[in-house]
């Protein structure tokens, strides 16, 4: 049973099972563990990052580019659902159109891009995934007719997962969206773990060791690598699907700006590549780096984990996980 | 012997294509001078980039880290020289101005060598390694930044003698912009120069083409490698110390704003070539002004719609570099 | 008998996951021209670029005027007096033929009576003197290539392939410059496919089969023997012209 979810893909330690039980189960019983708005906003801000960081982890750990655009992705579906509800009225089926409109548009952009860039090379598609980012980020401040700008927007949730919604005694609305947001993050995570399990999971690796022989062998390696781009698309625009639902606001600085993507680099990387539990463990390391470590040591701790993340990829590619597993 | 000069073209083409939707005269000039000026400077930020990437296939994701230093030690100097940028002397100007430049350049190249030893040695020939360390070296940078510097941004008046504008007519143009391109085709002539005409250059530029046979015959093109890096830190030093002065504000994200510019450049150029990066930076800066007049909100659209023509146009960019 | 100048002892190489050579053994005298013969994919290739140190030999000694020079930098190898002519020739397309001869020159503007000797044997390099080099023709490609490793004196000259698609005129000159250097300066290694040329040039003969050396000997009892030939070159003289 277990196995079938995880894909076959077990931890492989111990230590690594413990922490990963630890955080599945503390953010299971999160709002009951860790009461308040603040923690249990935080506790949503992991869940969704560990889809955004997962799914990176599917191009940088599985198939072996670089992409400077996901966060792109991430605020196209944040900013889907965000236009939806802004424009049609706070209710489930604005909610279904702006997802689905966020999905296609991120899943169009990822292919166009790839096709575009990906048979070249790594360096030129990290190049060119920087600059439509960047280009699309711009855009996104200007358009404010459509986007709020630089304030973004501020939209109301549909009625169930608002604060005033109190269904039992102790449990409303945001709780309700905090496990509507749980429960879509482990249905994506295992989901992906099922990729990168699955024969075309095989294939990308394939392809991130020897392009040319894969090549030779027969498999197109710029489909491969676009599909994947593609899902990896998917992924993200859904985690920013969920953010939006979850933060009644969405901008460009918590949706589309550099500081995320670094954030998701440095989780990625240093959760270890290639893992996807390393993406789990990064976003949780991160985000209560954020909103914790903050306080203590200032924005220091930023510099700290820039020199973890270059030693990383010297000495730890495969990052925690790596570490864990050699125990 | 034939040179390709289509690409050379684009850029009197496109100041003609404008002038007729610009529609004023003086309006034109003033443009096209804040195009060059702009497609100037991003061509001495991103010159040296191109060549570490045509010798040795290194592409610095960190590039940007330099611009920024470069403009922050400019800053300070001006700053701690303020009198002197303030005298109504255009010799007590200047007594400010080169001392932070030359600062400028000389701890940007200094930072080069560092970030070369220890970010980018290890990772020869290993590009997803090279994208990443490159960008966590940036990370890094930035955070040093904000903490010598503070994490505020830094206002900076132009020197006395570099405020306003020459007006010939009701033609205006501003100062400064004829310094910046002035400097950028003073730089963009002494790599030409330096390449075209001296041994060093020759060496480079055959090592741009194939680095294995320039070893085999004897030349060590790791050494080569470092200098070119170190001068294109410097440069990258120079454009920004100049980026900032013309913006009047330096923040520590200088460097992650430009350096979008300069990669689209160098992709548009040909990655390698410096023939081809001058090329693209001009039209990438005359570009700009041209749609942030006519259109503003599409201003750095325009540019991705840019490299996208010319790479349907020419895959490789205008110029591609020819490699074994 | 005096040491040779180049000696290899046991080389293995290997690129990526294949294994290339396996225990390559030869020697080369000092003076005139040794064959490095073979079929495609005998390792012909592979060897010279072992020397240069462009490829790592993981194993073995190479040896080159008493010194061993394998764990050295292909430009420490340079430095030692050996040059070395790629099968693709690898010239500087970007560069005129005159910038891409001072760059072969390391000591110093290019010796004149020097290039004038070249120019004798190769007059289309004078022609498009100016020229960059990328414009010439193939054969021109190769005269340049042979000029840049000449256009110095170096003790060991490694040349792959210098007749692939030339016209018979240049392979006459070639051959002619070769017997001068031979005979004077220089010790070269040749890989060669054409079998008539290496017959009226080498003086001796390494035949490599499957990354190792197989036979060695004369050029002279080599030609002589046609059932050796067949054996290790698999093709008969037919084919060979």
């Amino acid at each position: 049973m277990l196995r079938a979810l995880l894909s076959d893909d077990l931890p492989r330690s111990r230590w690594l099972a413990i922490v990963l039980l630890v955080i599945l189960l503390g953010l299971a019983f999160a709002p009951f563990l860790f009461p308040g708005a603040k923690s249990l906003n935080v506790a949503a801000k992991i869940c969704v990052f560990i889809v955004l960081a997962a799914s990176f982890d599917l191009l940088l750990g599985y198939t072996g580019i670089v992409s400077f655009a996901h966060t792109m992705f991430f605020g196209i579906g944040a900013y889907g659902v965000a236009i939806a509800l802004t424009r049609l009225g706070a209710g489930w089926d604005s909610v279904a159109l702006g997802v689905a409109g966020g999905l296609a548009l991120a899943i169009v952009l990822a292919a166009l891009i790839g096709l575009f860039s990906l048979r070249v090379r790594t360096i030129f598609f990290a190049m060119i995934t920087l600059a439509v980012a960047s280009a699309f980020l711009i855009l996104a401040s200007q358009l404010s007719d459509l986007t709020g700008g630089e304030d973004g927007l501020n939209y109301r949730l549909p009625l169930a997962l608002r604060a005033s919604f109190r269904p039992f005694d102790g449990v409303n609305g945001r709780v309700l969206d905090y496990y509507l947001v749980y429960v879509v993050s482990l249905a994506l995570v295992l989901m992906l773990l099922r990729i990168v399990n699955s024969p075309f999971g095989s294939v990308l690796m394939a392809i991130r060791e020897n392009p040319f022989r894969a090549e030779a062998i027969g498999y197109r390696t710029v489909v491969y690598r676009t599909l994947a781009s593609c899902i990896a698309a998917a992924t993200a625009a859904l985690a920013g699907a969920l953010l939006a639902l979850w933060s009644s606001q969405t901008n460009p600085d918590t949706t589309l700006s550099f500081d995320i993507m670094v954030d998701i680099l440095l989780m990625v990387v240093i959760g270890g590549m290639g893992t996807m539990y390393g993406a789990a463990i990064g976003a949780v390391l991160l985000v209560l780096a954020q909103n914790y470590l903050q306080a203590l040591v200032g924005d220091r701790w930023l510099l700290w984990l820039g020199v973890a993340f270059i030693l990383c990829v010297y000495f730890f590619p495969t990052g925690i996980v790596g570490r864990l597993r050699r125990r | 012997m034939k040179r390709d000069w289509i690409p050379l073209l684009l850029i009197p083409l496109l100041g003609v294509a404008a002038f007729p939707l610009v529609g004023s005269p003086a309006s034109w000039v003033t443009l096209t001078v804040a195009g060059l000026a702009m497609g100037l400077m991003i061509f001495v930020m991103a010159s040296g980039l191109t060549l570490t990437f045509g010798l040795m296939d290194v592409l610095n994701f960190g590039h940007g880290a330099f611009i920024a230093v470069g403009a922050f030690v400019a800053a300070t100097v001006m700053l701690a020289l303020g009198a002197w940028m303030q005298a109504d002397s255009i010799w007590l100007n200047l007594a400010a101005f080169l001392p932070a430049i030359l600062a400028a350049m000389v701890v940007s190249g200094a930072l080069g060598l560092v970030f070369e030893r220890v970010i980018v040695q290890p990772v020869y020939g290993q590009h997803l390694k090279q994208i990443l360390v490159t960008t966590g070296g940036l990370i890094v940078a930035e955070q040093l930044l904000k903490l010598v510097w503070g994490p505020d941004q830094i206002t900076l008046a132009r020197p006395t003698a570099l405020r306003g504008a020459f007006l010939i007519g009701d033609i205006a143009i501003e100062k400064y912009r004829l310094l910046a391109v002035v400097i950028g085709l003073l730089v963009f002539a002494a790599l030409a120069l330096t390449l075209s005409r001296t041994r060093i250059g020759l060496l480079i530029r055959a090592g741009v083409e194939n680095g294995e046979m320039v070893e085999a015959l004897g030349y060590r093109i790791r050494r080569l490698f470092v200098g070119v890096f170190v001068v294109g830190s410097a440069l990258a030093g120079l454009g920004g110390a100049m980026w900032g002065l013309y913006q009047e504000t330096v923040t520590a994200g200088i460097g992650a704003q430009v350096i979008v510019l300069v990669f689209i450049v160098i992709i548009i150029g040909g990655l390698g070539s410096v023939g081809g990066c001058f090329v693209g930076a001009l039209l990438v800066g005359l570009t700009a002004n041209y749609i942030g007049f006519l259109a503003p909100k599409v201003a750095l659209g325009s540019n991705i719609l840019l490299m996208a023509l010319i790479l349907l146009w020419r895959p490789q960019g205008l110029y591609p570099v020819a490699k074994r | 008998m005096a040491e040779p100048l180049l000696s290899l002892r046991g080389v293995k190489t290997s690129i990526g996951r294949y294994h290339i050579l396996h225990g390559v053994e030869f020697d080369v005298a000092e003076g005139g021209l040794t064959m490095l013969l073979g079929r495609n994919g005998a390792g012909k290739t592979t060897t010279l670029r072992t020397i240069m140190g462009l490829w790592r030999a993981a194993e073995g000694e190479i040896r080159f005027a008493g010194r061993d020079i394998a764990k050295l930098s292909t430009p420490d190898i340079a430095r030692l007096g050996i040059a070395y002519v790629p099968e693709s020739m690898a010239i500087f397309a970007d560069l005129t033929v005159q910038e891409n001869l001072i760059l072969a020159a390391r000591a110093g503007p290019p010796d004149q009576k020097r290039l004038d000797w070249i120019f004798a044997r190769f007059e289309a390099l004078k022609r498009f003197w100016h020229l960059p080099a990328g414009h010439l023709s193939g054969g021109q490609k190769q005269m340049l290539a042979v000029a840049r490793a000449i256009v110095e004196p170096r003790r060991l000259l490694l040349i792959d392939e210098p007749t692939k698609g030339l016209a018979p005129a240049i392979i006459a000159n070639m051959i002619a410059a070769f017997r001068e250097l031979k005979d004077g300066e220089s010790t070269l290694l040749v890989v060669e496919q054409n079998f008539a040329f290496a017959r009226q040039l080498g003086d001796t003969v390494a035949v490599m089969d499957d990354g190792k050396v197989a036979h060695t000997g004369t050029m002279a009892a080599f030609g002589a023997d046609a059932g050796l030939q067949q054996h290790l070159l698999g093709l008969g003289m037919g084919e060979h012209q």
